[in-house]
């Protein structure tokens, strides 16, 4: 191989090519989660670098001459122009948006699973704390740059959207009033300034950062290694798994090939975000059932479900309503997901560093927590389906949101108990071959006797 | 034709290319190969022909469903086809990957060591080092405090132009452009009279003569009510003509448009009338001034106060009771408006 050894000359990369080519991924599906988050993102990146060579980021106002009749004629932003441009002129421009909406949504789900794996099984431990929180911090970019870009194209959705964040930014004590005046260049809805920030942020600045985060969340990976789950044939001291090349770098590549493909027959086959059917966005519209995309939905449930308690002195509001479903919610749950390690290692998992995963049921006070946080989020991301949940079952909102308000604080419990108590009987009738028993995994040998294939978990 | 014979040769060269890389030579294994630290533990070969054919067969398929695409993107760019070859091309490379990687290439377990990081000797040696490069260095809490004096001043210099991304807020920050005489019109400039709002219907309007309609203190919505249902706070009935009521359209909770109204139409079973917001569901009563009657909201709908010139067309009396737009912190809670 010429390229191999003029590169080795020069730069004496191959022992570190060998190391790639050699390292270890223990096998199990949901270790599938992460890459095809990673992968999703791939093809954001790729799908958004087409994007932005259409999207016009200025709220000038416009008169549409495009090829979507219904629209011709209409006065509306730049921006919003420029996404129907992209979606009815551009060749392959609707399937690139599509297509990227649909990773982005995808991608989120990714993450959401994966950090859901993290935590049910104790990978979080040290000496992973570091790339936990690595972790936790991509997941709340992910969110605001998913809103971020489908705030972009300031349709009636969106624009909706962002004027909630403006109150909710707005909401902070104090802080508010300069940061929305900062962020938005003056007064509601903004100054012409507004549109090139959102689009260099979505764009530009959110996504640089979360791929570095992503580039150090792969080293500290390979520097500590995979965790693995018990009865793999490895131990706390080894890991044992695929080597890198040939086997797993195929089925990996294919996995991407796999994502990238469905992402594109979505983005093709599935329609997304028809902003032609919304419309522009004007301060005094807005709508009913009108949902943001689905990561979104436990801030809006948040917003719903919290009582009028605007923190007043004397006749003054200091702390107005939106902060607390707006901004207090989101902190807490992402402030305890950040504590998760301290809280797990006070509460469940004890000192000391781990290599092998537990699985769900054998820690069950971890697993009642983290389905008990989840049950939590669950239930108010739930409410903020509330009005869709209307149109099919025509309870009223005011039944559902004190519905919704008792469920939060009624089902953690619930679920923190019944996973417990769950986790507990499923250890009770242990039916694994490889836990809490004596098995050996023996191998016939070609001459007709028995060897030991693999060391078994308790020797490790 | 040229292009089926561009396509053939193009099919062949991919085939001849897949068998390359999947053909592996015997090779002769060298004497005596570095160490490795991931040793093999089991190892199987299992390329068959059977596996290598499918996975050669899907290759050629994600080829042809691929160049579909740059031929469907020159002759007919249509979404739905592009999406499904493109995509479809890449779900069969996919497939083709993974059974290659599992079923064609020799499949092997491999054990490496976990790490077991932590040198308390080599922190030592640091802790020694940092010592020494401290030799002889006297004013040392002088040097701190300068150097750490530069970095703060540093660091805000960095820091400071971000104020230029926008102004000081104003003390209120929303402006509004109503005010005693400013007439209501619809989207299209028109006056409304009195006798276009009818009981029931919600009228969306805005003040007459100003340009920027977006700022959260411009758009309004206009009720009527019948006047003995009215219980407005005290001072206010005189900005209700004939029971007309107008109200910021801008919900004060988190600055969407109120665009429900809620106006039951059997009296005795249903609620009263409301104006209701859909993002939150903060439910505003307008018989009682836009007090709040359910949801998240922390103040009252802000109401503008009305009144009808000589032709019956409405007008603002005064600016609203209340503030305008979502609430922030220092927000007064009973502004008293200044219509008299």
């Amino acid at each position: 191989m010429p390229a191999m050894s003029a590169l080795d000359e020069r730069l004496g990369v191959s022992p570190g090519a060998r190391k790639l080519m050699r390292y270890v991924f223990p096998d199990h599906w949901s270790f599938m989660l992460g890459e095809v988050a990673l992968y999703s993102f791939v093809v954001l990146v790729l799908t958004g670098i087409f994007l932005t060579f259409f999207y016009v980021p200025s709220d000038a106002t416009t008169v549409y001459q495009g090829s979507y009749d219904p629209l011709v004629g209409a006065s509306m932003g730049e921006q919003f122009r420029s996404v129907l441009h992209i979606s009815f002129d551009v060749p392959a421009g609707l399937l690139m948006r599509q297509t990227h909406h649909w990773a982005a949504n995808v991608f989120i789900v990714a993450i959401v699973l994966h950090a859901l794996r993290i935590l049910l099984t104790g990978a979080y431990r040290k000496p992973r704390e570091l790339n936990y929180w690595i972790g936790v911090t991509m997941v709340g970019l992910a969110l605001l740059e998913g809103f971020l870009g489908y705030s972009l194209g300031d349709d009636l959705l969106s624009g909706m959207g962002l004027v909630i964040a403006y109150s909710v930014a707005l909401a902070i004590p104090f802080l508010g009033e300069y940061l929305t005046f900062l962020v938005w260049g003056g007064e509601y809805p903004g100054t012409t300034d507004f549109w090139p920030r959102l689009e260099i942020a979505h764009a530009l600045i959110i996504p640089v950062v979360i791929a570095g985060l992503i580039g150090l969340h792969l080293v500290q990976i390979m520097r500590q290694h995979h965790t693995q789950f018990a009865g793999g044939g490895g131990s706390e001291k080894k890991v044992v798994g695929t080597p890198t090349w040939p086997g797993y770098a195929l089925r990996s590549l294919g996995l991407f090939a796999i994502v990238a493909g469905l992402l594109f027959l979505l983005g093709g086959l599935v329609q997304i975000n028809p902003i032609w059917e919304w419309g522009p966005y004007e301060t005094w519209l807005s709508t009913n059932g009108a949902q943001p995309d689905w990561y979104l939905g436990w801030l809006i449930g948040g917003l719903r479900l919290m009582p009028p308690l605007e923190l007043q002195v004397g006749g003054y509001t200091v702390v107005p309503t939106p902060f607390w479903g707006g901004l207090l919610f989101p902190t807490i749950v992402f402030g305890i997901l950040y504590a998760w390690p301290f809280i797990g290692r006070r509460f469940f998992d004890g000192p000391g560093k781990h290599n092998v995963l537990d699985r769900p049921r054998d820690n069950p006070t971890r697993t009642g927590a983290v389905l008990a946080l989840t049950a939590w989020v669950f239930t108010i991301f739930a409410a903020g389906a509330a009005d869709r949940l209307y149109f099919r079952t025509f309870i009223p909102y005011e039944a559902q949101v004190w519905f919704f308000r008792g469920m939060a604080f009624v089902l953690p419990v619930i679920v923190f108990f019944v996973a417990r108590r769950l986790a507990r009987e499923l250890q009770r009738r242990e039916t694994h071959p490889l836990r809490g028993t004596s098995a050996r995994i023996v191998r016939r040998t070609e001459t007709g006797g028995f060897e030991r294939a693999r060391a078994s978990p308790e020797e490790g | 034709m040229r292009l089926g014979a561009a396509i053939a040769k193009g099919v062949k060269l991919l085939v001849g290319i897949v068998v390359a890389i999947l053909w592996r030579r015997p090779r002769e294994r060298a004497e005596r190969l570095p160490e490795i630290e991931s040793p093999t533990l089991e190892r199987e070969v299992t390329g068959g022909a059977g596996a290598t054919l499918t996975v050669v067969a899907m290759l050629v398929a994600a080829a042809l469903a691929l160049a579909g695409f740059t031929v469907l993107y020159i002759v007919l760019p249509d979404t739905q086809a592009l999406g499904l070859t493109i995509g479809l091309g890449l779900v069969l490379l996919g497939v083709a990957l993974a059974v290659a990687g599992k079923a064609v290439v020799p499949q092997e377990q491999a054990e490496s060591d976990y790490h077991d990081f932590g040198d308390e000797l080599e922190r030592t040696a640091i802790e020694h080092e940092v010592r020494e490069s401290g030799e002889g260095v006297t004013r040392r809490g002088l040097l701190l405090a300068a150097g750490g004096a530069a970095a703060a001043a540093g660091g805000a210099a960095v820091i400071v132009p971000l104020a230029s991304l926008g102004p000081n807020p104003p003390s209120p920050p929303f402006s509004t452009p109503w005010g005693p005489g400013r007439k209501v019109v619809d989207a299209e400039g028109t006056a409304i009279t009195a006798d276009e709002i009818e009981e029931g219907s919600m009228v969306l309007g805005f003040p007459d003569g100003v340009e920027d309609k977006s700022v959260f203190g411009a758009s309004i919505l206009v009720v009527r009510l019948p006047v003995a249902e009215l219980e407005l706070p005290p001072g206010r009935e005189a900005g209700a003509p004939e029971g007309i009521l107008a109200f910021s359209r801008i919900c004060p909770h988190a600055g969407c448009a109120i665009s429900m109204y809620r106006h039951p139409v059997f009296a005795p079973t249903a609620p009263g009338p409301a104006l209701v917001c859909p993002c939150h569901y903060s439910t505003f009563d307008p018989r009682r001034g836009g007090a709040l009657e359910f949801g998240p909201a922390g103040r009252p709908l802000p109401q503008l106060p009305l009144r009808l010139d000589e032709r019956r067309e409405l007008e603002a009396a005064g600016d609203f009771y209340e503030m305008v737009g979502p609430s922030y912190g220092g927000v007064r809670q009973d502004v008293p408006g200044d219509a008299s």
